[in-house]
């Protein structure tokens, strides 16, 4: 089903996406997006394909809990913000806050990202989110992260150059940052060191990047271990000790 | 447990005459006040532990037991109080952050102890509730500009405005937010069954609806934290409203770390997070940085929910309470929950919570002018929070403006809570602020329902008999009108602020 977004306020472009859904709908193409918030937001139907040609709004499945959403262009804040389940793909760049305190689900984005990416992300259960950023992130990518993975491949950045900003993973207490190098202790919060990349480490990194690369068709192989930095977090109890009773 | 210069707040006396050696108390304080000493089968008492919760003295079947305050008191001193002094002493020893439990508990002026509630006489007769109908229901949500109605073709009159979702209250009286993990399952449980059961409604808090509780979901309003705990699109869409968390009135401006000891397993379910782990609810929501960013969020949350369910937003009672309310209601919120001064906490840093913040009372009427003011009255409900000790203060929160009114404090009193304010060390020997399976088994969730729903009962009945003295015979009737108010007490400019006359006038 197509749907053309061209003049349609949010909640009218929704509406007709959630109406079709419920009818039973699994393929939807969204054309001429410009600006609509909240796309595929609330959206629980794990079998659907909404494809967006154009740039939707902020909010982009947020809270949403299955399905597979493709953007084919640029995404604006707060993508997959407190996601369950699904698949983003986004072909262009995306806007601050993307993933933000999600729970599970994949968000792959081929260029950039904004501020604050994956912040609160957590992970439960058999939920576990991954959100791979292409290009490079600006300050508090993963802080207070609880869970999940969060990489940041770096590609178009000058080798030598950060692709990330500071205050890397503030207060983070689960959960695990790829960053290619370099990546210097100026840019790291209080809370996260660097660790080994040991062949374990190395091997469970690329069987998340193989999809990623897939998605986009890129060559896996030009990524080598001693491009990355893998950060952790120094203490699941970040502030176990900061009180008297 | 006990620090080398902080001495013991209260001493516990053992009437050895009435002590019959049967260690109901040993077996009740999870303080390790009371011990049995098996050699000389004798009972003892040390008092350095003691928190003052009276379990023991509750249960002692002989009445053995009495609890006093310490009478080891320092050199009387108005500026250096006892308090003051063991609380350096308690930073000097630890080093860290004073962490309290219950409300603010210094002596900031109680705005409803200085307000006093009109009735009528002769001109305006009273109306007796016990004969006459006296309407308590209470609509909460968005009401529309201006209603319209159209003659159908079948001649009939018809409403064309579309009214925007709403929660109807029998009496209104909610239960605060307070979460699973915070309080105990039995605690939990009571609250929900309490609301489905008075026809009001509890609030989850941030921890996520235990599977359990989703029977009662059609009176629970669930809330949407920081921290973004067991938020997913069933959760969302199960209850019967959902609640932005912005600030707690007990701890305005900071968030808060569940320690990751009390996450057991079914917290665990409950929040979707690990066992174990710190449940860290970061001071502000990471995508609410302005009244655009709330907006957008409430907007989601509608979205999410069909625009099916109202949207409430709550924050703490702070200087610019008014215009923060003003531009929630603009961003969309249904209804604005406001959260005073003396507003209650499992756990907050002492020095913020008995400093940050403002009365409940002055907070709510400054809204409610604002929101007048600037005619968007209509556009938000107004639930008022922090403290109600009585069905007197509910009333005289109605009559300064708000709809309805959250209790935390008064419920957990009503369970059995002793206001000890030491919810933050997980001993609750009363079951309601632990997860520890031996306490939590104290409260039977059956007999704390019916001991809340007498209370909403009795509050209720309170409410009639003071809106028939007053000659009216509907809840509306009080919403707003502050001519039913008088002050005792107060400067010029409080009354001003409260909208109220001097009494006498």
């Amino acid at each position: 089903m197509k749907i053309d977004a061209t003049g349609l306020h949010y909640r009218d472009l929704n509406a007709r996406v959630r109406a079709a859904i419920e009818a039973g709908e699994r393929e939807l193409l969204i054309e001429n997006a410009l600006g609509q918030r909240y796309i595929g937001t609330g959206i629980t139907a794990p079998q659907a394909r909404i494809e967006i040609f154009g740039v939707p709004g902020n909010d982009l499945a947020a809270f949403t809990d299955g399905p597979r959403i493709v953007v084919r262009g640029n995404a604006q804040d707060a993508v997959g913000n407190t996601m369950n389940a699904g698949t983003l793909v986004i072909h262009g760049d995306a806007g601050d806050l993307l993933g933000h305190s999600m729970r599970g689900g994949t968000i792959y984005v081929k260029g950039s990202a904004g501020y604050r990416v994956g912040i609160h992300m957590k992970a439960y259960g058999q939920r576990f989110p991954v959100v791979v950023v292409g290009g490079a992130v600006k300050d508090y990518a993963g802080e207070y992260m609880a869970g999940g993975l969060l990489v940041v491949l770096g590609q178009g950045v000058p080798a030598g150059e950060p692709v990330a900003g500071r205050y890397l993973g503030t207060g983070m207490h689960n959960g695990e940052m790829w960053v290619r190098k370099p990546v210097s202790a100026h840019q790291l919060g209080k809370e996260v060191g660097q660790v080994p990349i040991g062949d374990a480490e190395w091997e469970t990194f690329q069987t998340h990047l193989a999809p990623y690369c897939a998605e986009f068709g890129i060559d896996q192989g030009q990524f080598k271990r001693e491009d990355f930095v893998l950060l952790r977090p120094t203490s699941h109890r970040p502030y176990g000790t900061l009180y008297v009773y | 447990m006990r620090r080398w210069l902080v001495q013991p707040e209260f001493k516990v006396e053992r009437d050895p005459a009435r002590c019959i050696q049967c260690q109901v108390c040993v077996r009740q304080c999870a303080n390790d006040v009371h011990s049995y000493d098996e050699d000389d089968e004798l009972v003892s008492s040390d008092g350095a532990s003691c928190v003052g919760c009276h379990r023991c003295a509750t249960l002692c079947p002989t009445g053995a037991i009495a609890i006093g305050r310490s009478q080891l008191d320092f050199k009387p001193n108005a500026n250096w109080t006892p308090e003051n002094i063991r609380n350096v002493y308690k930073q000097a020893e630890g080093g860290g952050v004073l962490l309290s439990s219950m409300g603010n508990d210094k002596p900031w002026r109680v705005y409803w102890d200085h307000l006093l509630l009109n009735a009528a006489q002769v001109t305006n007769p009273s109306i007796d509730p016990l004969r006459e109908p006296m309407e308590l229901v209470t609509y909460l949500g968005r009401k529309p500009d201006q209603v319209r109605v159209e003659r159908g073709p079948d001649g009939k009159a018809k409403l064309a405005t579309e009214i925007a979702p709403q929660l109807k209250l029998r009496t209104p009286i909610m239960f605060s937010a307070m979460s699973y993990g915070s309080i105990s399952y039995n605690a939990s449980r009571a609250l929900a069954q309490a609301a489905a059961e008075a026809g009001t409604f509890a609030n989850t808090g941030e921890g996520g609806l235990h599977t359990d509780f989703r029977p009662y979901a059609s009176n629970m309003i669930v809330q949407v934290a920081s921290g973004r705990f067991g938020v997913d699109p069933d959760y969302l869409n199960i209850a019967a409203a959902v609640e932005i968390k912005i600030g707690q009135g007990a701890k305005p401006g900071i968030g808060g770390h569940l320690p990751g000891e009390k996450v057991d397993a079914a917290i665990s379910r409950t929040r979707m997070i690990p066992q174990g782990t710190d449940a860290i609810s970061p001071a502000p929501h990471h995508d609410i940085y302005s009244i655009e960013d709330l907006l957008q969020l409430i907007c989601a949350i509608k979205e999410a929910t069909g625009h099916r369910k109202p949207v409430s937003v709550k924050i703490a009672a702070v200087h610019n309470v008014s215009a923060v309310a003003s531009g929630a209601v603009r961003a969309g919120a249904d209804i604005v929950a406001i959260d005073g001064l003396r507003g209650g906490t499992g756990a907050a840093p002492t020095t913020i919570r008995d400093n940050v913040g403002i009365p409940i009372e002055l907070a709510l009427a400054a809204v409610d002018s604002r929101l007048r003011e600037e005619g968007i009255r209509n556009r938000a409900s107004l639930v008022a929070a922090g403290s109600f000790r009585s069905a007197a203060d509910v009333a005289k929160a109605i009559a300064l403006g708000a709809d309805a009114v959250y209790i935390g404090t008064a419920a957990a009193v009503a369970m059995g809570c002793h206001l000890c304010q030491r919810c933050y060390t997980g001993k609750c020997n009363w079951g309601i602020a632990t997860q520890d399976p031996f306490l939590t088994k104290r409260l039977n969730p059956d007999v704390a329902t019916r001991r809340l729903t007498n209370l909403l009962r009795g509050w209720s009945l309170e409410i009639k008999e003071m809106l028939g003295g007053m000659g009216v015979n509907a809840i509306e009737s009080l919403r707003g009108n502050r001519e039913h108010l008088r002050a005792v007490g107060l400067s010029d400019r409080e009354m001003a602020i409260l909208g109220v006359k001097p009494a006498g006038e």
